[in-house]
């Protein structure tokens, strides 16, 4: 057996932290990724251009570097607005807060890329018939839309959902306790990095296999229509 | 006649941009009746059938589906904007298109087809809405492909799946736009039979087509729509047989 030197209970709760994190996140860029590919796709010209400028910025910057953009100068700002309204102590943001809002802010700029080409690939007369029956808006996309999108989206999508569990390593470095955090300290008080980082390396590879076995399901599921016996 | 019409509409105009697609065409149908609309392509009948039903926002006119008119308001630009969305949906719930190119939900069989608009629109239980499916596909002869995606269908299959959806809205009116113009020569007549079916049996219907056999025998009234307006209506055997204007008679020779 690997000897972890007492540090395996710890480096388990990292990688629950690691999944919240990643799970969390997905959500955020969800919601945002779709938004964001509406936005481009409506009429309106100020939701284009926001989300034209959104996805440039965020897709035109490294991760690590908007990380520390936004944990650092979020954190200024909030003290900077804080002191504006009279308030004299300093406000520490929650790292998992942080983590969390900027993963799903970056990721939603590449699941609005994956959406938008696969609400593009939607038959537009299958969305109309919906509208010609009466549906709601609402109703039109999730029942019509969202289903069929998403057998265009999930190989997409999958792609950044495994880009996205492997770039919350980046929240150790604001502070964040997850399981890259606990191996990297585990590694200097122990002298034994390549033990530490092959457990890491093999919890993540356990994540992402379990993902894409997941994926492959949704993608059966989400073609049964397409597939040549019904 | 004093009864309320089925559909009116008045002096509908529409224009895309500089583009005047309509330019004043008003029609009335009574309960029961067939309407045929004819033209040449680009002459307006898919945006006057678009229209009807908001698909497309009037430029100016006033719709009313049994009696109810369709309230618009001033909206930016001073174009036009239907004033209550939910007056829409229930007014689209009423009046059911069948499209040239069929849009049935790829993604559903033919029976989650024919119940998803009657459950999610007119909350229907899913019992209710099977009971109805089933008659309707039994009707239109396509009841042993419910369980058929409509990819795995004919084209034919699939028109008349459509024409079951439509119908199990119930609706007050139904609007076809070129129904069989997407369809493989030998499957058109099996669609228009189906169609027939539904004349005979009081529907009202507003049926745009190139079937000039169809326009003749079934319908109640023609209207030759050229450039945005009715050139000629009338009775189909005088508009069929006695053609006043050069226009009509020079498509109807075309037509043949
Ligand atoms: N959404 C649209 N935007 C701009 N022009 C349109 C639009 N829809 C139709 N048109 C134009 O309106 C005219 C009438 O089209 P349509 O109603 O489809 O004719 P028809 O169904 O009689 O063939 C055509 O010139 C067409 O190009
Ligand atoms: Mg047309």
């Amino acid at each position: 057996m690997l000897d972890l030197h007492g540090y395996g209970g710890s480096i388990l709760s990292g990688a629950v932290i690691t999944i919240e994190v990643a799970l969390l996140s997905l959500i955020i860029s969800m919601i945002l990724g779709i938004a964001t590919a509406l936005a481009k796709l409506s009429k309106s010209t100020i939701a284009h251009g926001i989300a034209i400028v959104y996805t440039t910025v965020i897709r035109g910057i490294p991760d690590l570097v908007l990380m520390l953009l936004i944990f650092f100068g979020g954190q200024m700002l909030v003290n900077e607005l804080a002191y504006m309204v009279g308030y004299e102590g300093y406000i520490d943001i929650n790292p998992f807060v942080a983590g969390v809002l900027t993963i799903g802010f970056i990721f939603g700029a590449y699941m609005a890329e994956t959406f938008r080409g696969a609400i593009l690939s939607v038959d537009g007369g299958q969305l109309e018939a919906g509208r010609a029956y009466g549906m709601t808006g609402l109703q039109v996309f999730r029942r019509i839309l969202f289903p069929q999108m998403m057998r265009h989206a999930l190989p997409g999508f999958g792609n950044n959902w495994l880009v996205l569990l492997k770039t919350t390593a980046l929240v150790s470095i604001i502070g964040l306790e997850d399981m890259v955090r606990v191996a990297s300290l585990a590694s200097g008080s122990t002298q034994k990095p390549f033990t530490f980082y092959l457990v890491v390396s093999v919890i993540f590879l356990v994540f992402t296999s379990i993902s894409v076995g997941y994926l492959q399901w949704l993608e059966r599921r989400y073609s049964a229509s397409v597939r040549r016996e019904a | 006649m004093s009864e309320t019409a089925a559909l009116e509409v008045r002096d509908l105009h529409k224009h895309f941009n500089e583009l005047e697609v309509l330019r004043g065409v008003s029609l009335k149908a009574q309960k029961g009746e067939v309407i045929s609309m004819i033209g040449s392509s680009g002459s307006g009948k898919s945006t006057f059938l678009r229209c009807i039903n908001l698909l497309e926002i009037p430029t100016s006119g006033d719709i009313y589906v049994n009696g109810e008119k369709i309230a618009m308001k001033p909206g930016k630009r001073g174009v036009a904007t239907p004033a209550d969305q939910k007056q829409v949906e229930r007014i689209r719930s009423k009046l059911s298109m069948v499209f040239q190119s069929f849009n049935l939900w790829s993604h559903m069989t033919i029976e989650e087809n024919i119940i998803e608009a009657p459950m999610q629109v007119l909350k229907l239980s899913r019992k209710e809405a099977l009971e109805r499916a089933r008659a309707l596909m039994d009707k239109v002869g396509i009841y042993e492909k419910r369980a058929y995606y409509p990819g795995h269908m004919s084209g034919g299959q699939q028109q008349r799946a459509a024409i079951a959806r439509a119908l199990a809205m119930e609706p007050e009116v139904m609007l076809f736009d070129e129904p069989t113009s997407a369809l493989d020569p030998e499957l058109v007549s099996e669609v228009l039979k189906v169609m027939q079916d539904l004349a005979e049996e009081g529907r009202t219907m507003i049926v745009v087509t190139h079937e000039m056999a169809f326009a003749r025998d079934v319908s109640n009234k023609v209207l030759f729509l050229h450039q945005g307006l009715i050139e000629e209506q009338g009775h189909p055997d005088t508009v069929f047989n006695n053609p006043e204007s050069e226009r009509l008679q020079q498509f109807l020779a075309s037509s043949y």
